[in-house]
């Protein structure tokens, strides 16, 4: 595999991929027992909410601005691949069913671009702003975002958009989910995901170094709202339906709960916080039986196990490590150089929000 | 002229329920720098024990009997005490373990008292909205063409009067010096023998007591609320802290007011269905333009 120019490789390793999907999916559709549509839509939900938090983390974690926006690029990204599909997209595939794949993908990325642009538009304050208020004013946008799709009658205004056709499914979700796993990986390996760390250790050193610290923060910015768009998309289209009140900050929320829980910076935090946090609402579905309750308490439950996750391990289940670096510190495989692991480690995440300016 | 006037009454009324909120975010964002989200919805629970209070006084005591009026003022009081207790809580269990860990960590644990209280209000009061009970009795006013009900001069009086009692503490009094010391810098306030965690402990309670004020004025307003009610004043309330400059208390009462009649104007407009989003629009204006507010003062960056 070393030998092969790097795009041979690559592709091996995108078919490799793509046929484990295929199989998997195969695998689930052939399963058949009483409420397998209920886990089947979890396990979608799940991997749409691994891209959302993947790429929020390439935002919040790898390049330290606090967006509290996703929701909005999520919804640019939702709205706009229906739209292309409901008024264009359909009329194309009753005439040729076989266009129904390569138009979803245009659809997706379309909508992805737009949500970009979105990304674009919203990491240009972030010239000027750090932190809180940074996080402020992504809410900010995200709710006139919000507000703006609450005012087009075109798709829906506040009735929802409905009759999107369900093109999303266990393949196309989870193919962007790694997809942008894998992006957001080499991302961080690359002289861009550098220039982020920069940005978010220290600004001012890295703009001493000369970073374009501006520059990047802004791709940071489109990159993520990008994927947040892809995502939107496939929710767009697994749901059937769009509301803007999905859309709220509350999403929002629960996007950086899912990234910050994982622990900034960690992409495998990321996609474990986004299973378990996805999971868990539905798991303590089963309090009400065993409280014998008529009322429901699992939001009560879920928000208290998010203060005391936060008050016992501040810096996320992983801190910035990944999955495997520290499972392997447990068993003591790798030397413990503290400077690199430890110390530094508490000392970073000290000051991960930069104080306001 | 006429419609002028209406709506700059109607939009001083809600901005003063907004100061009133905005000076617990301000407060609490001056001391620890964090975004207290929970705020918005120690406002809900005001309100809700005014709510219950207030039907429990609306049976017992007869509505036209002037002793009616020292009936709110306990309702008001008793919110006071409850919610101010809630946020002494809040602080010492969700804010003060988190007080050396990185600030977004306080931040999620905010976001999650605030899920706690919204879903629990759900849970308890159940999510259907309720009707405020009027606390004393309620009639029309007519000043110089203006419709009104004493309602809208009963929020303004009670609002100023607390925005004043405030100003007092925060400039007339010892703990007010003490306060103001920790806000400029809790370790050296600390040094000078300042009692730091208590002034903490003890903002905590005026701002939360200030918002359970600020609930019982906004049911009377807008007789209709819910566990979720306190989401989006809550929002825009932080708003017109950073439009009056953040940490700067005159400063949120200033942004408060214009918050609200700057919404009301434009709810009187065509533009009536944008009325949500033009708070965030002030907003991202004067974070782009004068990101230390309209009365903060530019700190510069320290290397």
């Amino acid at each position: 595999m070393k030998s092969l120019p790097w795009f041979l490789r690559d592709l091996i390793y995108l078919a490799i991929f793509v046929a484990v999907l295929l199989a998997a999916a195969y695998g689930l559709d052939a399963l058949r027992f009483p409420g397998i549509a209920y886990y089947n839509r979890i396990i979608v939900l799940i991997g749409i909410n691994i891209t959302l938090a993947v790429s929020l983390n390439i935002i919040n974690g790898h390049a330290g601005q606090f967006s509290l926006g996703h929701a909005g690029f999520m919804a640019v990204g939702a709205y706009f691949s229906a739209f292309l599909t409901f008024f264009y997209f359909t009329n194309i595939v009753e005439k040729y069913p076989a266009a129904q794949h390569p138009l979803f993908v245009v659809a997706l990325l379309a909508g992805g671009a737009l949500a970009a642009l979105a990304g674009y538009i919203v990491g240009l304050p972030s010239l000027r702003l750090r932190g809180d208020y940074l996080a402020i004013v992504t809410l900010g946008f995200g709710e006139i975002i919000r507000v703006l799709i609450l005012n087009i009658e075109k798709i829906g205004g506040a009735r929802g958009f409905s009759g999107i056709p369900q093109w999303s499914n266990f393949f196309w979700v989870y193919f962007f989910a790694g997809v942008t796993v894998a992006v957001s990986w080499r991302l961080v390996r690359s002289s861009v995901g550098r220039a982020f760390l920069a940005v978010r250790e220290d600004q001012i050193a890295a703009e001493a170094m000369g970073v374009d610290t501006t520059k990047y923060k802004v791709k940071a910015f489109v990159i993520g709202s990008f994927w947040a768009g892809v995502a939107g998309g496939l929710f767009a289209h697994y749901q059937m339906y769009l509301n803007p009140t999905a859309f709220t900050f509350l999403r929002s929320f629960e996007l950086v709960v899912m990234v910050v829980l994982g622990g900034l910076g960690s992409i495998s935090g990321s996609i474990i916080a986004a299973i378990v946090l996805t999971i868990l609402p539905e798991v303590l579905r089963m309090a009400k039986e065993v409280l014998h309750t008529d009322k429901d308490p699992r939001m009560v439950i879920y928000s208290i196990m998010l203060i005391v996750l936060m008050l016992t391990r501040p810096q996320g289940l992983f801190g910035r490590r990944e999955l495997w670096q520290v499972l392997a510190r447990r068993k003591d495989t790798i030397p413990t150089d503290k400077r690199d692991e430890g110390d530094a480690d508490d000392k970073l995440d000290r000051d991960a929000a930069p104080p306001v300016q | 002229m006429q419609e002028l006037l209406q709506n700059l009454l109607n939009g001083i009324a809600v901005g003063a329920i907004y100061a009133l909120i905005a000076l617990g975010y301000t407060m609490v964002y001056g001391i620890l720098k964090l975004i207290n989200f929970a705020h918005g919805d120690v406002f809900m629970l005001g309100a809700f024990v005014g709510y219950y209070s207030g039907n429990w006084a609306a049976a017992h005591v007869d509505q036209q009997h002037p002793a009616t009026y020292l009936v709110a003022g306990g309702i008001m009081l008793l919110a006071m005490v409850l919610c101010g207790a809630f946020g002494y809580l809040n602080e010492r269990i969700a804010y003060r373990p988190l007080r050396n860990s990185p600030r977004i960590a306080s931040l999620i644990t905010a976001i999650g008292v605030s899920f706690f209280l919204e879903y629990g209000g759900q849970l308890v009061f159940g999510p259907d909205p309720k009707f405020f009970p009027t606390l004393t009795p309620k009639h029309i006013v007519h000043l110089g063409g203006i419709v009104t009900t004493n309602y809208q001069i009963i929020v303004l009086v009670v609002a100023v009067a607390f925005m004043a009692l405030l100003q007092y503490i925060i400039y007339g009094t010892k703990f007010g010096r003490a306060m103001r010391a920790v806000s400029y810098n809790f370790e050296i306030a600390s040094l000078m023998g300042i009692p730091v965690d208590r002034v903490i402990s003890t903002t905590f309670v005026i701002g939360s007591s200030l918002a359970a004020v600020a609930g019982i004025l906004f049911g009377l307003s807008y007789p209709k609320i819910d566990p979720l009610m306190g989401i989006m004043p809550g929002l825009k309330a932080f708003i017109a802290a950073v439009l009056g400059g953040i940490g700067n208390v005159p400063g949120a009462m200033v942004g408060g007011l214009m918050i609200g009649i700057i919404e009301a104007f434009v709810g009187g407009s065509r533009f009536s269905n944008f009325r949500d989003a033009i708070a965030f629009v002030i907003l991202i204006a004067i974070l782009l333009f004068r990101p230390s507010g309209l009365f903060g003062k530019y700190e510069a960056e320290k290397v």
